[in-house]
């Protein structure tokens, strides 16, 4: 059931990004071109999708299993560090480059365009990366 | 600040935003997990037992969901102004920064935000600037 219904959150995350908007880089980089002819949308849509969450997670932080038996995983790290803070930064930095986030780029892997695959190939290097050297330095700690 | 009205889809991406939030909401209170794509997808190169098979679910939905979308509307047109060599550099600062600063769009803006996470802020805060940052220094001061 669990993964039945990992499917079907997927699928809607889908269709949520494709009406949103967010599938289109040219869209997402209207609205981070605050000094330019800017195009607010996303905006409607981090409000939108806030709006909804937040009412699940005030109802989710009150129990300690889900509904599917799992337990409820709410992450509990609440340090504010230098990682989070340049991760983010790089983050960011790559979205206004190409105006794709992670979610848009893999949603549009299999819609015949070329592009969210070479961006995803790179993604998936730099999340590769970012996993050796996490190893390594877990492995040198150990030490 | 000029707004680009022709572009403004406020309903669609007011929706779109509200359903990505309805994702949210059902893996949060169904499966008890983050809907952060970012994290789903890179938790499968670090794989354990029992912890595969919903990602790949999860995100096999993501990817089919324009295929049905289709079926039934027309896709939004989509533009991808980025070079193969923007798309690769995008590429690797989104996945190292996703994955160094925990999170994306998706797990620190719609979720970490939606449960009034001040990690999550600080992150969605330093990827908004740098994304803003970005596009400003690739369309107005480069080129």
């Amino acid at each position: 059931m669990n993964i039945l219904s990992a499917f079907v959150v997927g699928l809607v995350f889908g269709f949520g990004l494709i009406l949103s908007g967010m599938t289109d880089p040219s869209k997402v980089l209207g609205f981070l071109d605050i000094a330019g002819v800017w195009d607010p949308s996303l905006g409607l849509v981090m409000g939108g999708a806030i709006l909804v969450s937040s009412v699940a997670f005030f109802f989710a932080s009150k129990r300690t299993r889900a509904v599917l038996g799992e337990e409820m995983r709410i992450p509990t790290a609440t340090q504010i560090d230098r990682r989070l803070v340049l991760g983010g930064l790089a983050f960011g930095a790559g979205w206004g480059l190409a105006g794709y986030c992670p979610g848009p780029a893999v949603a549009s892997l299999f819609t015949g365009m070329v592009e969210p695959v070479i961006f995803v190939s790179a993604m998936l290097a730099g999340m590769g990366i970012y996993e050796l050297h996490s190893r390594m330095t877990a492995g040198s700690a150990r030490q | 600040m000029t707004i680009d009205w022709a572009n403004f889809t406020p309903w669609a991406s007011l929706a779109g935003g509200m359903l990505i939030g309805l994702a949210a909401a059902m893996f949060i209170l169904l499966n008890g997990r983050i809907a952060g794509i970012s994290g789903i997808v890179g938790g499968l190169l670090r794989p354990a037992k029992g912890d595969v098979l919903w990602r790949v679910a999860f995100i096999a939905g993501l990817v089919l969901a324009p295929l049905l979308y289709q079926s039934a509307f027309t896709l939004p047109a989509v533009e991808v102004d980025a070079s193969v060599a923007v798309l690769i550099a995008a590429g690797l600062l989104v996945g190292v920064g996703t994955r160094y600063g925990s999170g994306c769009t998706s797990g620190h803006g719609v979720c970490g935000l939606g449960r009034r996470s001040p990690r999550s802020l600080v992150a969605t805060l330093a990827f908004m600037a740098s994304g803003f940052l970005t596009v400003f220094i690739v369309r107005h001061l480069i080129s």
